[in-house]
């Protein structure tokens, strides 16, 4: 039998997350092959997904960092997963990537975006799910879906707003809370 | 390809979203349960980010920024191993580091804090653990400063590293602290984690046999991530 060892703690990313894992945003040069914003795949279609975190008072969290793993837009993962990393803009919050529409990677689950989000006052990431608007049914069908209200479901699906932008905004506490989870 | 799940987090032991003592979590604190997933092959997998190359200087802080001179304060190693609960190594582990500079001061646009910037330092690196998990950064031991909360609460010593093992679900992010720092147990972001002896666990022990005579004097500092549930045949004894 092996030793057990325990999961090392976290702790919050603090506000001056930047320095280490987002450095242009701060006027430094990115190290090399450092993820930004943009991802660039042949799969699927071309999609940005923005929108604002927002705290228990409705104020934006402009010194969030988050980040998405998703399949590809043929729903593979492993190697051929897609990663990328974004932060709030300063001055209104809006964080943007630029990604494709991932395919679904496992039978029976509407696609999605895993994201994580980073912050000062954040002790522990959060985790969370981006589904689209027009995958209506596949989420309905969606096992994961389940045991939530549909208040609750909607919280996890973007908008679409223009051509190919969806918005997905973020609401850490309060009445429209997005779902959370623990995977 | 994208193996077992890996074992449940134990959010006991980490700390809790609503900490009050560290007042900016009481309004980014999520007040619903987390909404607990089986784990599927996205989250059983993850970037590979430590497979990618780095800059010969990444993990040299004191180098790495450097216009005229080497940065200035207490010259350090920071190394240790990459684990998982199964006290397996993690290869290509990428840790990606942040930090103040001797004078508790960030090379950050935010940071008003009236002690000097470094010329010499930006606080920015990056390394990647090897076969057997081992990895090693070279730096220069940060200041303590403070900070609003409470009034003016000080941090400890600290680094901060975000680590990404071989998948999603063990993503990390914390912070390093120096063995002996007295502003340690009174720090309310190091006591949003409501077991001491947890606490104990991001503490770096000094160690005297891996310093560079006339140069550097060395921490140790071991990371566990979530470990994979075993098969009965990787549960054997070893040698069975």
């Amino acid at each position: 039998m092996r030793e057990k060892l325990f999961e090392t703690p976290s702790q919050t990313a603090g506000p001056y997350v930047h320095i280490g894992t987002a450095p242009q945003s701060i006027g430094r040069p990115a190290l090399s092959g450092q993820p930004g914003p943009v991802i660039e795949s042949d799969t699927g279609a071309a999609i940005t997904l923005e929108g604002v975190v927002h705290d228990g008072a409705g104020a934006p969290v402009r010194d969030a960092m988050l980040e998405i793993w998703q399949a590809d837009g043929d729903g593979r993962v492993g190697p051929h997963g897609l990663f990328a990393r974004a932060v709030a803009d300063f001055g209104s919050g809006l964080y943007r990537f630029q990604t494709v529409k991932p395919g679904p990677h496992a039978k029976g689950h509407a696609p999605h975006i895993a994201l994580l989000i980073f912050a000062r006052g954040i002790n522990i990431h959060l985790h969370t799910r981006v589904y689209f608007p027009e995958d209506a049914d596949r989420i309905a069908a969606d096992p994961d879906f389940a045991r939530l209200s549909p208040e609750a479901r909607d919280t996890l699906i973007a908008k679409r707003t223009e051509g190919e932008t969806y918005r997905f905004d973020i609401h850490l506490q309060g009445p429209n809370e997005t779902v959370f989870f623990d995977i | 390809m994208t193996g077992p799940d890996f074992y449940r987090r134990d959010r006991s032991a980490h700390p809790p979203a609503y900490a009050p003592g560290y007042k900016s979590s009481v309004l980014r604190a999520p007040f619903r349960p987390l909404h607990s997933l089986e784990q599927t092959s996205l989250e059983r997998s993850g970037p590979a980010l430590g497979h990618a190359p780095l800059g010969p200087l990444d993990h040299d802080l004191i180098r790495n920024a450097a216009v005229d001179g080497d940065a200035l304060g207490e010259r350090i190693y920071v190394f240790g191993r990459v684990l998982d609960e199964n006290a397996r190594p993690v290869p290509n582990a990428l840790i990606e580091v942040w930090q103040a500079n001797a004078a508790g001061r960030y090379a950050h646009v935010k940071d008003g804090y009236l002690a000097p910037l470094d010329p010499n330092f930006s606080g920015c690196g990056r390394c990647v653990s090897d076969a057997e998990g081992r990895y090693l950064f070279r730096t220069i031991k940060p200041g303590p400063y403070p900070w609003p909360n409470n009034g003016s609460d000080w941090r400890p010593a600290h680094i901060h590293l975000s680590i990404f093992g071989e998948a999603f679900t063990q993503r990390l992010v914390t912070q390093l602290y120096f063995e002996g720092d007295p502003l340690i147990p009174l720090c309310p972001i190091v006591n949003t984690i409501p077991d001491a002896t947890v606490i104990e666990r991001l503490v770096a022990r000094l160690d005297m046999r891996n310093q560079e005579p006339f140069d550097c004097l060395a921490y140790r500092f071991d990371i566990v991530l979530r470990g994979r549930r075993q098969t009965h045949f990787e549960t054997r004894p070893e040698g069975a």
